[in-house]
């Protein structure tokens, strides 16, 4: 008797002594996670700061001309062709995203549910360049020759639409989790009230789903402010300010990719200095849109 | 003493499950009747018959006949969205929408096409003053519904009923999340919209029945077992069933 309880409290030690291992390793793993952040972030303020002190600020953001070799630095045109281009993908993917979202959390039958929902998140797993090259070989050989459009064809247009249906699966995903979120018992209400089903989805669903949905909208909106290989691909990529949705533009994150490989001096330290921009960009978008969402689930509680 | 409703024969079955045998049982005008029973008896059920919220539930199916005044409810053509504008329905839980108060109570003139601002005012402010809400400390029009107290809340629910102006209040245990005080609250109140409204209320709790209603039917395994005056169900009741359950034999 003495013995096996003995045994067990020896059998319990190294339990305990297992589980402190386990947890140790854990806790690194979610710290190198934390810790990588932050030495991306010294490393990019790193490289770009010093230059954006010795030139000042102003040369960045305000002047029109780049050209780095010649002592402009000017972010102006990449900065709106980034803001056409991805409130051109958010005019297109906002609609269709909450319509889809719409249709798979309140009207589709359980089966269509199950079959669309994986589909729809696999369109997140399509590597990007995939993505450009359909754009290449049909979008923009469309805009170009099809119709009364025009142009060249690579454009802020083809960029809008490729990024619309690339800011899909975040805006659905995220909008079904918001409008499964809203309790039964309000959509129970409304009915009762004399309701349609269509008017509780837009009197009573969409609004207490709405800080959900703004949420999506913004994380969207990082997804095309940050994606690169097919904007590159698409969107003609020459340094001037959008005249029209037809013209080519180059964004920030294009911008990057496309010179960095043989930048150096001045010129690379600038391009870490767009890498800056674009870095405060989609960490202010992720950080509202975090806020947001924590918001609505207070107000459920 | 006129009949508001009248159900004849009613079954209702969930896929092969049959939740209501045969129910018929008439509701009177402007008097209170309580449903009791166990859990599971259908008494919920039946009161969702009577404005057909249980249609949306998938699978189930229903026969019989349903007389609202003179018209069945089930008859082929019915507008269901202007018959639960008549048959107004309040629930366990307190659901104000994540509005604001006078959003809650405009929300259903609003789906019957009132627009005119004067009009909807109007409505809120009579709604909210039939259950003792206007004026109250705290309960502003431009408020959040979901910063009132529970009991404010399930009182605002009830002035949402009221709006649209229904003629029958359909109450499934509508104290159950509330503490005793507010439920106080809620049966005097029921007590004053009888004058103008018929009342259902299904409810769990026998002391509520006993207090607050007219009329008292006992449910069982989805059969009525019995109803009458209330007074008579608490006192002599005629099925042995009923009266074990209201000894606390079982249930």
């Amino acid at each position: 008797m003495m013995m096996m309880i003995a045994r067990t409290r020896t059998w319990m030690a190294t339990a305990h002594l297992s589980d402190a291992v386990i947890e140790r390793c854990l806790q690194l793993a979610a710290w190198s996670a934390v810790t990588t952040l932050a030495l991306i972030t010294l490393f990019i303020l790193r490289e770009g700061m010093p230059v954006v002190f010795d030139r000042g600020p102003m040369a960045f953001l305000g002047d029109v001309r780049w050209a780095p070799t010649r002592g402009h630095f000017g972010l102006l045109p990449m900065i709106a062709g980034t803001a056409v281009v991805t409130a051109g993908a958010l005019l297109i993917g906002l609609p269709l995203g909450l319509a889809g979202a719409i249709t798979l959390a309140e009207l589709a039958p359980m089966k269509a549910r199950l079959v669309l929902k994986p589909m729809i998140e696999l369109l997140a797993g399509i590597p990007s360049v995939v993505y450009g090259f359909i754009g290449m070989e049909i979008l923009v050989p469309f805009i170009r020759e099809r119709g009364t459009l025009g142009g060249p064809g690579y454009s802020a247009l083809a960029a809008s639409i490729i990024l619309g249906i690339m800011v899909l699966p975040t805006i659905i995903g995220i909008s079904i989790d918001a409008l499964e979120a809203v309790p039964k018992s309000y959509r129970d209400g409304s009915r009762a009230l004399g309701a349609t089903q269509w008017q509780t989805i837009t009197g009573v669903v969409l609004p207490a789903a709405r800080s959900g949905i703004v949420a999506a909208v913004i994380l969207g909106m990082g997804r095309a402010v940050g994606e690169t290989m097919a904007v590159i691909m698409v969107a003609g990529n020459a340094v001037q300010f959008p005249g029209s949705l037809l013209a080519p533009v180059r964004t920030l994150t294009a911008n990057i990719a496309l010179e960095m490989s043989y930048a150096t001096g001045a010129h690379a330290r600038a391009l870490f200095a767009t890498g800056i921009v674009l870095f405060i960009v989609s960490l202010s978008l992720n950080a509202i849109a975090g806020r947001v969402r924590s918001g609505k689930r207070a107000s459920f509680a | 003493m006129t009949d508001k409703i009248q159900v004849r024969g009613l079954d209702l079955f969930y896929g092969t499950f049959q939740g209501l045998k045969q129910i018929t049982v008439s509701f009177p005008a402007r008097q209170i009747t309580a449903l009791i029973g166990p859990s599971g008896c259908g008494k919920s059920t039946l009161l969702r018959c009577l404005n057909r919220m249980n249609d949306l539930v998938a699978g189930v199916k229903i026969t019989g006949t349903v007389m609202l005044d003179d018209a069945d409810i089930y008859a082929p053509g019915t507008d269901v969205e202007s018959l639960r504008r008549r048959v107004g329905m309040v629930f366990q839980r307190p659901n104000p929408f994540p509005l604001s108060v006078f959003d809650n109570v405009a929300y259903g003139p609003r789906l019957h096409g009132e627009r005119n601002p004067v009009t909807l005012r109007a409505i809120v402010n009579d709604s909210l003053q039939a259950v003792g809400l206007l004026g109250v400390e705290g309960v502003g029009l431009g408020q959040p519904a979901l910063s009132l107290s529970g009991e404010q809340q399930q009182r605002l629910c009830i002035a949402r009923a009221l709006a649209t102006a229904p003629d029958v209040l359909l109450m499934d245990e509508p104290c159950s999340a509330l503490d005793p005080i507010a439920t106080a609250g809620i049966e005097a109140l029921m007590q004053t919209l009888v004058a103008r409204y018929t009342i259902v209320i299904v409810t769990h709790n026998m002391a509520q029945a006993m207090r607050a209603s007219h009329r008292t039917g006992f449910m069982l395994l989805g059969e009525l077992v019995e109803i009458g005056a209330t007074e008579r169900i608490f006192a002599s009741a005629s099925d042995e069933r009923t009266r074990d359950y209201l000894a606390g034999t079982f249930g």
